[in-house]
Order: structure tokens, then sequence, then C-alpha cells
């Protein structure tokens, strides 16, 4: 059996039942300790949600080179308000995201600011990797021959996720792709930028509405490698405040300031 | 003699004449079809296998077992030989008409990532789960069922009895390699499976084994 992404995690002892190791010493130990929140270090190849609180900020940071993270953002009290990706590339005039940038949402709010950034590309445009791609690309690898380091693509991971808010097939959304570069030649045509992200490059979301994630670790459909290797990822979710009125994303584009006065609205 | 009382049954049917013989392996979702009159075979190829499956009225799929309706029904938890698999209506959904296993679970329900790091480890939250597999195949069916419709389920090749002083306890299986259990249709039925992967747990041995599926039409 070729190696698992991860082995089974020992049971707590019975006098300390609550496993939750502060992670965010090992990847961010910058991140002021009385603000953080949780910290989780993400197989490669796994999938998980969480609900980020307005004034929240995720710090993600790539523990191998290469590493591949696939998000999806929906409002989380109305999750028929989601991220749209030509809204927010076209304000913003890109086609790739990094820091000032803000993911908008078909209503014309920010959902999520990019308030640091050590990698300065994260791909808005190559979708995600499903079953039949990944198959194709790296045999069938079933729960029966190899428990958990089976293969589970990006889709699945996602549609998985979003299922446990109610959201359906339909609702899957182009996702954004941190830690991923896609650039786009003169003919239009992709072009993956193998190993892109260096370990420890480092990203950061600051949450500008209650934001339902759901994140899949699986490795990017264009990756050439020929190997089926995801890598792992650290995050801390901390506790920033919202935007001040002075905030580097407001002032970064003025259709940024906008997106992110609409946000603001929703919380007067 | 109880109402649920193990009732060791054998069938008659041929396995060569079944329209349908599915090998499910350890750890994968299931969806399948069976018409009001078939009869459908859930076979636990290697033992102790825990084959978790939620039923659905397949003409009207807010009607669904009913863990609950099925125990009042037959004044008891256990379901074996005779047992009627009720629904959320009231209405029966299937008949268990052959059963070499004896006993099968109506209360254990499907493990869940979420429940995982409840019962065992925070750690092992990204550990593969019934309720992950449930859900994958309804969001790849796309017919309108999602996270509301996963309901307590069956738990067949299980062994999950209720003391006399009220504890839910976990017992060694009763089941073992080639035993089956055997439900005739009722209605038109949508059957939803997880064929567990769960590793945490000793009731498949820490070893999760594939299931076979055979269905035979109304003789």
């Amino acid at each position: 059996m070729s190696t698992a992404p991860f082995e089974i995690p020992d049971n707590p002892p019975l006098a300390q039942p609550v496993d939750a190791p502060a992670f965010w010493q090992r990847f961010a130990p910058d991140l002021p300790a009385d603000r953080v929140m949780w910290s989780e270090i993400v197989p490669g190849g796994c999938h998980w949600s969480w609900v980020m609180p307005r004034g929240s900020r995720l710090r993600m940071v790539a523990l191998e080179a290469g590493a591949n993270l696939s998000m999806v953002l929906y409002h989380a009290r109305e999750k028929l308000e989601r991220y749209n990706m030509p809204d927010s590339l076209k304000a913003q005039h890109t086609a790739h995201y990094t820091q000032g940038h803000v993911l908008m949402s078909d209503m014309g709010r920010a959902l999520a600011s990019i308030t640091a950034d050590t990698v300065g590309w994260h791909d808005p445009l190559g979708a995600l990797l499903d079953a039949d791609r990944m198959q194709a690309k790296y045999g069938d690898r079933s729960f029966h021959t190899h428990r958990n380091a089976m293969h589970r693509s990006g889709k699945d991971g996602l549609l998985i996720e979003i299922g446990k808010y109610g959201l359906a097939r339909r609702d899957l959304i182009a996702p954004v792709n941190f830690f991923s570069k896609v650039a786009v030649d003169d003919e239009g045509r992709f072009q993956f930028a193998p190993g892109h992200a260096a370990a420890g490059a480092m990203v950061e979301l600051r949450f500008d509405m209650d934001t339902l994630i759901a994140i899949s670790t699986a490795p990017h459909p264009l990756d050439p490698a020929a190997e089926y290797a995801p890598k792992k990822v650290g995050l801390a979710a901390w506790k920033s405040g919202p935007a001040p009125a002075d905030d580097a994303c407001r002032a970064f584009r003025p259709e940024c300031a906008r997106a992110l006065h609409n946000a603001d609205l929703y919380y007067l | 003699m109880s109402a649920t009382a193990i009732r060791i049954h054998e069938s008659l049917l041929d396995p060569a004449r079944a329209v349908v013989d599915d090998t499910l392996p350890s750890g994968e979702p299931y969806l399948l079809t069976i018409r009001q009159g078939q009869t459908l075979r859930i076979v636990d190829l290697e033992g102790n296998q825990a084959v978790d499956v939620i039923f659905y009225n397949a003409q009207d799929l807010a009607e669904h077992y009913s863990a609950t309706d099925t125990m009042l029904a037959q004044g008891g938890i256990y379901l074996t030989t005779g047992s009627v698999l009720m629904s959320s209506e009231g209405r029966p959904m299937l008949t268990i008409v052959a059963d070499t296993c004896g006993r099968h679970d109506t209360l254990g329900g499907a493990c869940a990532a979420e429940s995982n790091t409840v019962r065992y480890a925070l750690q092992k939250k990204y550990m593969h789960s019934c309720r992950d597999n449930y859900l994958i195949a309804l969001q790849h069916a796309d017919i309108g069922l999602g996270k509301r419709d996963l309901v307590p389920n069956v738990n067949f090749f299980m062994n999950v009895p209720v003391t006399a002083d009220g504890q839910l306890t976990f017992a060694d299986g009763v089941s073992g390699p080639g035993k089956y259990v055997e439900l005739r249709a009722e209605m038109d039925i949508l059957m939803l499976v997880s064929n567990c992967p769960q590793l945490n747990n000793p009731c498949n041995a820490y070893n999760p084994t594939p299931a076979r599926f055979l269905v035979w039409d109304a003789a």
C-alpha cells in the first residue's frame, strides 16, 4: 500500500479528551496567541468546511512546495449569495489574486479580502479536479484498496462539504485555487506554473461578511505532475476585527472600497 | 418470544436468476432502484461488515424509512425475518423474507467525520465516513435529496443491543462470511447505501469488506 496522506491519529488520553494542539505555533508563530480561534493541518487531498465570522482572518500556509487549496465561499446567512468569479475579476481588472484584492459576491459585497500574501498569484480560473480527470491522470485509488490513501477529487470533496449545508451540485461555484498559478499566453492557452508556492508560502484572508467556506487540498486540475502527491496546508483562524477605515484593501482600488462599503451596510 | 428475537430463515432464490448482481467494495456508496414485488438480497461477503442503508419511496422521495415507525410497529428494536420496514408515512416499505444473520441494527446510525471527532478524536476528522458517502452519492444523483434526507438508517449485519438498564451497547457481531438478509419491496424503492469505511471501531474488526447486492423479479 502506498504512502497515506495521513496515518490514523491516536485517540487522546481520557484525562485530556480535547486533542486540539496549537498547530499554528508551527507555521504561523507571529499570530497573537490571545486572538487565535483554531488551527488545523489539513492533509493533502482532504476537505472540510467552516463558517468564518465577519472580522476573522484565515492564515493559509503551504507546508510543502506545490500546495493547492481550492476554496468556495458563500454568505453564511443567505447562501444564494456567493463568491462570483467574473464580478470579482472584472471589478478589479485582474485574472489573478494577491494582497489587496477582494473576493466579491454576486450581490456586490466583499465576502473576504486578501490582507497578506507572500505568493503573489492565486488562481481564479483553473476550476477543480474531478473524478474522471483524476482517474485518467493518476489511476484508480479507492478506499477498498488504499484506505486513507484513497483519492478524493477536489470537486467531490467540495460537493460533500457544501452538501452539509444544504447546497447541491448546481450550487458548486468556480473556486479560488490558493497557492496555484495559471497564466494565460498570447493565444489564450493556460500555462500552469509547477511548484508555484514554496514551502512556507502564506496568504491570509479577512472575512468581511459571515462566510461559509469549503476547502479541498486535492491537486490542481492542471498540475502536470505524473504522481498524485497532494500537499498539506496549515490553517489558522484568528480574530482581527472588521476592515478599518484606512484598510489597505479599501485603498487598493475604488471598486474594493465600494464592495467593502456594501458589506459594511449589512452589519450596521 | 420477543417481537424481534433472532429468526434464521434461508432463501430458495437462485443467484443465477437474479436481475441485479453487484459487488460493492468496502467504503463505497451505492444507489439502486428496486421495484415493488422485487426481492433484494444483501450479502455480508466476509463477515461483520456494516452496510448502512436508507430506503426512500421511489415515487415520492420525501417518504423514507423510519426507524421509529418500524420499531413501534413491531414492538422492538432488532430487525430479522418477518420484520416490516415502515416509512415515515406509516406504510410498509419492505419485508424481511429471509435472514441467515438474524439481527440487524436500527439505532446505531451512520458514521460521520463530525461524529468521529466527538466519539474518538478531533484529529480523526479527515477520515472517511458513511455520511460523506451518502452526500456524494446524492450530489451526483442530483435528484433533490440532500442532507435533510439522511434520516436514521438500518445497519445491516450490526448488533447493537440495548440492555435492561438502558445502556446502548455495541456487541460482537452475529454475522459471518456469506450471511445474508433478503427483503421484498412493498413499494417502489430507492435504496441509498454506504458500505461503511469506519476504521475506528471494532464492529468490523477495523477491516471494512465488500458487500453483494442481488435483486430478483417477482416470481
